[in-house]
């Protein structure tokens, strides 16, 4: 038994650490942010250059084939540097529902183009009722599709969007007829939602939609990883602070009551780390508890980076408050992240429907659906 | 990253495992509700049995009586015991702390004489580091050392000495140079408890057992040769026993507060709250699943910990979290099973009335101790704060 990274690991990690340090730094966060420019096409290119767009999906799709702990790698990576845009909706939750739902066609012409960096997509799921359970998706799709979805990340700069109706996932081109998209200006000055309406839109079946449980316990073992990379680089800004900030003739970071609030950030950070690790070996693995592995880890980084980005805010004292610091820009991310697919209180039922409830052994314990 | 057992790892399980199906003495669960005095020769009993099938001192060199392999089969050792519901071995201290502290600083000599018979259970080990004005501050402890030929005569008072009532031997630190700052005059001695001028009184606790122990000692005479590592630089052979403290100890941990998980699960479906099972009451279902899965969390902690130590050879920064980690996740388990048990949690084992023979109520309390023994949960937080983030000292 090995917990570690191996080499290629490694590389993996350290290399897409220095890609974004190199073509992401704070300085570009801030300046897409700021313009409101939803991300940065020529960066997105370079990521697919680099293999990014495509990294858990199947070479014949022009994927590079890795696996989800390679992916939870990169998505550290991209938390830490706070990626603006919709690598994750794209990548993580629209290419993980194509390869898994969507049949062999449907894969070449929409995974393929996801892959090499050609287009960009996300999933529309919740409804005015706000809950993440499949089970509300109530929306119908009998080939066309009426109604509207509501916090659809990226929508406006996906060429195709994905909806997860009653009868399972379909896809929406960008230029549908009868497609409306409005923003919902939100907290995450990164990342952008918006309202979705259709009336009369044609819509794609894919597949057969029964593996769109696992499909989101992908996206959401690679949002924890992207929370955790968010959560280290919080802490680092704040150790570092503390060394530096001098109060009574010392580094405030010798006093206990701020000393001990790092220790709290690192126990938490290095403890989401573990979880967010596992849980993508348990689903690359699928292992038995995979699902239950991956509410665990959403469950204790949505809580955790709450409360990192608490108190690295406040021992950064007003500085911490201030608007050119790039605290705030990750306590606004951390937020969005600890609500998307699920708070902890939602993570927490449905690991009780896991492991407390008789579990039928027809559905292994894994069925989104019916949690 | 490979979280499958590798061949090697199996092999070892699958030996062990039935072995102590076969050997777990079936009466441990009755045994339990005895004192610790009247059950201690049973749990040595139990160890001379492990000694004797090979399965003790798993990573400790085989030229002293373990069996020479490496730091993940400890880990899985610890694992079997607690999923068979082993009872603990006797010589806990020696074989968690004491033997590794010997094996990495101890003379040739020291090997050969004390290991085996730690390895046996035939000398129980005590440790004599804290007093009743060093805690914390262990390095300001007071008990002195004076040289008299080839001995030294050692005075002072040491207190929470985990089973000192039994002890043959005790791993003692001792101030041999007053004048030195206070973490360089420090001496690690092994003295032999039968020595004259000791005197044991044992502690009641909270719980009303006595674990501890006070140990008094006065013109006690210890050979030279029972100096382990060089004279005025015990502080490193103390810190490197507390090390251990929080080494593969806890590996079993996780598997026994899982069972304790799990057990609240089930007592969750026979008992009512607000009209339906409590398994039901949302509020009840959000405790219990926030306990399971911080008792995830510590074991996936655990096995980066592991995985670091033995592919680096030393515990990485991970490593120190998990002290804090299991001990307040315990006190929180504790008080849940107390909010589920509601009346029943506080019964004694002797009321008929009274769940899983009392452990709920004994739980609660002793886990109060977690968070104070083998090193403070503010301890540890400025171990990460000054060793890990690089902190500066803050006392």
């Amino acid at each position: 038994m090995q917990f570690g990274l191996n080499e290629s690991q490694e590389i993996l990690k350290q290399n897409a650490r220095q890609f974004f340090a190199g073509e992401c730094p704070m300085t570009h966060v801030r300046r897409l942010a700021e313009s409101k420019q939803p991300y940065d096409p020529a960066l997105w290119s370079k990521m697919a250059a680099q293999g990014y767009t495509g990294i858990i999906f199947p070479e014949r799709y022009d994927g590079l084939g890795l696996g989800k702990v390679e992916l939870i790698l990169l998505m550290e990576e991209a938390g830490r540097a706070l990626l603006p845009g919709p690598f994750w909706s794209t990548v993580a939750l629209a290419g993980a529902v194509i390869d898994a739902v969507a049949t062999d066609a449907q894969k070449t012409r929409y995974l393929a183009p996801i892959c090499r960096g050609e287009v960009r997509s996300t999933l529309a799921l919740l409804e005015a009722g706000a809950a993440w359970d499949l089970a509300d998706a109530k929306l119908a799709a009998n080939g066309k599709l009426t109604g509207e979805k509501l916090f659809v990340l990226d929508a406006d700069v996906a060429d195709f969007i994905l909806v997860a109706a009653q009868s399972g996932v379909v896809l929406v081109e960008a230029q549908a007829p009868g497609l409306s998209i409005t923003p919902m200006p939100a907290l995450d000055l990164t990342r952008n939602f918006y309202a979705v309406q259709f009336k009369e839109t044609p819509a794609e079946k894919l597949g057969d939609g029964v593996n769109l449980a696992r499909a989101l316990d992908i996206a959401t073992a690679a949002l924890v990883a992207e929370m955790v990379g968010g959560m280290q680089r919080v802490l680092d800004l704040t150790v570092d602070y503390a060394k530096m900030r001098k109060q009574f003739g010392k580094p405030i970071g010798t006093f206990q009551a701020v000393q001990h609030q790092c220790a709290d950030m690192y126990l938490e950070t290095e403890s989401s780390r573990s979880a967010a690790y596992y849980a993508a070996w348990a689903l690359e693995h699928d292992a038995r508890d995979a699902a239950t592995a991956t509410s665990i880890a959403k469950m204790y980084a949505s809580d955790a980076c709450r409360q990192v980005g608490n108190r690295g805010i406040q021992i950064h004292g007003g500085n911490g408050f201030a608007w050119e610091n790039d605290l705030h820009l990750y306590y606004r991310r951390a937020k969005t992240s600890e609500t998307m697919l699920g708070d902890a209180t939602f993570h927490r039922e449905r690991i009780a429907r896991l492991v407390i409830d008789p579990v039928p052994t027809s559905c292994g314990g894994n069925d989104r659906s019916s949690r | 990253m490979d979280l499958n057992l590798t061949s090697e790892e199996i092999q070892f399980r699958d030996e062990f495992r039935p072995w102590l199906a076969t050997n777990v003495p079936a009466d441990w669960a009755e045994r339990r509700e005895e004192s610790l005095d009247s059950r201690f020769e049973y749990l040595r009993a139990w160890q001379r049995k492990l000694f004797e099938g090979g399965w003790t001192g798993v990573s400790w060199p085989k030229q002293y009586g373990g069996r020479g392999a490496n730091l993940m089969l400890q880990v899985i050792f610890w694992q079997e015991m607690a999923l068979a519901s082993a009872p603990p071995m006797a010589n806990t201290l020696g074989l968690g702390l004491i033997g590794p502290t010997i094996i990495a600083f101890g003379t040739e000599a020291q090997k050969t004489r004390y290991l085996a018979k730690i390895l046996s259970a035939e000398e129980i080990w005590c440790q004599g580091f804290s007093e009743p004005n060093a805690g914390s501050d262990l390095a300001s402890l007071q008990t002195e050392a004076r040289l008299d030929g080839n001995f030294y005569v050692v005075n002072g008072l040491k207190t929470w000495n985990s089973y000192g009532w039994v002890a043959d031997w005790c791993e003692l630190v001792v101030r041999t140079d007053p004048n030195l700052p206070k973490h360089k005059g420090l001496t690690v001695l092994l003295v032999d408890m039968k020595s004259p001028g000791i005197i044991v009184r044992p502690l009641r606790q909270i719980t009303g057992e006595s674990e501890f122990a006070e140990v008094s000692f006065r013109d006690v005479r210890v050979p030279v040769e029972n100096v382990v590592g060089n004279v005025n630089q015990g502080w490193d052979v103390a810190i490197g026993t507390l090390m251990h403290e929080r080494g593969t100890f806890g590996a079993g941990l996780q598997i026994t507060f899982r069972r304790n998980i799990e057990r609240l699960i089930e007592l969750a479906g026979q008992l009512r709250r607000n009209g339906k099972s409590a398994a039901q009451d949302p509020l009840v279902r959000q405790k219990l699943a926030q306990c399971y899965a911080e008792i995830e969390v510590m074991r996936w902690n655990q096995m980066r910990a592991f995985s670091r130590i033995s592919a680096a050879g030393v515990p990485g920064p991970e490593g120190s979290i998990q002290k804090i980690f299991w001990s307040e996740l315990n006190q929180r388990l504790q008080q849940v099973a107390q909010e589920l048990l509601g009346s029943y949690g506080q019964l004694a084992g002797i009321s008929p009335h009274s769940v899983d023979k009392g452990i709920w109520a004994y739980g609660y309390l002793r886990s109060r101790g977690n968070t104070i023994e083998a090193g403070t949960s503010e301890i540890q937080r400025n171990i990460i704060g000054h060793f890990v983030l690089g902190l500066p000292r803050s006392y």
